[in-house]
């Protein structure tokens, strides 16, 4: 119950953080209207291109906003605020579960932000593919926000944002949110090693109320794994520094 | 995970000796590789007492607050807090800190932020209860971003105090402050001195030590150097230099005039070092006196890294240095 309130304060600092509203939000949803509004018949990857797309910038928007609890990690670490809490009861545990439902709460706010504007672009999904569409999402993220946690402990807070927003662009270009980098051969093979590419293809997947072949899963499974592996090395590392 | 939330760290006042029911630091040391930063340190504060932990940069104040809060790790020693380990007594709610340099998490404002933290422990004040404490009930609706340097240290006291806690350490609080906000800063701290809380605190300024503490400790190069009530160690280290250009003097002239403790000379210019203000005074007369050609003349009090080395009797060429 705690850790609810402590939750909701942090949710708050980040709803407030106008940079950050305009490049999880407002930033996907203008490229989404601008450039679905165009090819509102088009086909794209098998399936209407406004779904792939909006499942493309739904990627974009919820990666930016997962990731960004990084920068309030690594914020906090430079102006002395983990030192203080520290001295505090939160435990390490409580302070990451805090920043990771945080940036999932954002991240499922960008989400249904760009489904709301999807259905206004003739995007059509029954309860179940909406709801399977979203769950891959979340769960596609898991790595994701893991990288966050990470950065925020191996980048300095100045350089912090353009290095989350290089990643988080550069792994959306290939994983297919602006369109799909390629339809077959090597290249493809390549990209369906990315966690990005499955949570762009979560939109597709959810028709008919299906999900990710077996391959999105290990994909996601091992991404995470190694991540949270590195993450563990990289903060004994940082931690072990303030003394 | 270090911590157990929801577990009592029963402080059995029955069964505990009076002594260890304040603060204890028995043999503490700490060193950052070759830099022994606090070198066997023992301390013992009864419950109430505000204390000042008075010293250079380097002294070992910061080592030995952190050490005090669990921050750092000692090498070999103890701290004990009211009986408990730090972890514990930090879990427990009883420990306020307000550690050194750091700003405020922004987007928020002060009640919010205040709100925040108190959130984090099991028996807090309300947020007003402890606006109100620290004299900043007129800043809780303003961004934790557009604070003097002054109100924020306040509200940093704030978060340190929402807790409640039995023990409330301070790391040079007033060290970003010009005079004035020192001043306001110490104003609004007596209410919480007066409330019965026990205080420590790191500071250089020995004025500051001298108005609102109860006992200074002094430290210097990681160690105690003097341990008493602020009259006792402000006749310590309250000590007077006077500078004056004397053409044609020899030094032992010098030295033999009233009130001279210690004579120094390069060149023309001597340095004259005396132990008090009222000896100072005299010898100072006598030098006028007796050499009425005496220009440039500059008095004032003793640097406290100067009256340390007095006080210990070190010289600048010790191997080892200290840390902050």
């Amino acid at each position: 119950m705690r850790q609810l309130t402590y939750v909701r304060y942090e949710v708050l600092r980040t709803i407030r953080n106008r940079r950050f509203l305009i490049f999880s939000l407002i930033f996907p949803l203008i490229l989404f209207y601008a450039i679905a509004g165009e090819h509102r018949h088009a086909t794209t990857d098998g399936i209407s291109f406004p779904l792939y797309f909006m499942a493309g910038m739904m990627t974009f928007g919820s990666m930016t906003a997962i990731v960004s609890s990084g920068g309030r990690i690594a914020d906090e670490r430079s102006i002395g605020w983990t030192r203080q809490l520290r001295i505090t009861p939160l435990t390490t545990s409580t302070y990451f579960t805090a920043k990771l439902l945080t940036g999932y709460l954002m991240a499922l706010f960008s989400i249904v932000i760009l489904g709301l504007a999807g259905t206004t672009l003739g995007v059509r999904l029954d309860a179940t593919e909406w709801l399977t569409m979203v769950g891959l999402m979340l769960a596609g993220l898991l790595p994701i926000a893991i990288l966050g946690v990470m950065m925020g402990h191996l980048v300095k807070v100045d350089s912090l944002g353009p290095a989350l927003g290089g990643i988080t662009s550069l792994l959306s270009l290939l994983g297919g949110s602006f369109g799909p980098l390629a339809n077959s051969g090597t290249l493809l093979t390549i990209v369906k090693f990315l966690p990005s590419y499955w949570i762009v293809q979560a939109g597709k997947s959810a028709l008919g109320g299906g999900g990710w072949p077996a391959e999105g899963w290990i994909v996601i499974a091992v991404w995470t794994v190694v991540l949270v592996r590195a993450t563990a090395v990289v903060y004994r590392r940082a931690t072990a520094r303030v003394r | 995970m270090r911590r157990v939330p929801g577990v009592s760290y029963g402080l059995d006042v029955t069964n505990t000796p009076e002594s260890s029911r304040g603060i204890e630091l028995r043999a503490l040391s700490k060193s950052y590789g070759e830099v022994k930063a606090v070198r066997s340190i023992d301390l013992s504060i009864p419950r109430g007492e505000t204390l000042a932990l008075l010293g250079p940069n380097g002294a070992g104040k910061s080592t030995t607050i952190d050490m005090i809060l669990g921050l750092t790790r000692p090498d070999s020693g103890t701290v004990s807090l009211f009986g408990s380990t730090p972890a514990d007594a930090v879990d427990a709610g009883l420990v306020g800190g307000m550690l050194q340099a750091g700003s405020l998490l922004s987007y928020l404002s002060v009640r919010e932020l205040v709100a925040m933290v108190a959130s984090l422990y099991p028996h807090p004040l309300t947020v007003e209860e402890v606006l109100e404490l620290t004299g900043i009930s007129d800043l809780a609706d303003r961004s934790t971003t557009k604070l003097s340097g002054g109100q924020s240290q306040r509200v940093r006291v704030a978060i340190a105090l929402v807790a409640d806690p039995e023990l409330l350490v301070l790391d040079e609080p007033t060290a970003a402050l010009d005079v004035e906000g020192r001043r306001d800063f110490w104003s609004s701290m007596r209410a919480v001195a007066a409330s019965g809380k026990t205080i420590v605190f790191a500071t250089h300024y020995l004025e500051e030590a001298d108005a609102y503490a109860d006992r200074i400790v002094l430290m210097a190069r990681g160690r105690v150097v003097a341990d008493g009530p602020p009259t006792e160690i402000k006749g310590k280290v309250g000590g007077r230099t006077i500078r004056a250009t004397l053409p044609a003097v020899a030094v032992a002239d010098v030295a033999a005039l009233t009130g001279v403790a210690h004579v120094e000379q390069h060149g023309d210019t001597f340095t004259i070092t005396c132990s008090d203000a009222t000896s100072s005074d005299t010898a100072l007369r006598a030098l006028l006196s007796t050499y009425p050609g005496a220009r440039d003349i500059e008095v004032r009090g003793a640097g406290l890294e100067e009256a340390f080395l007095n006080l210990t009797g070190d010289d600048t060429n010790e191997s080892d240095h200290g840390a902050t």
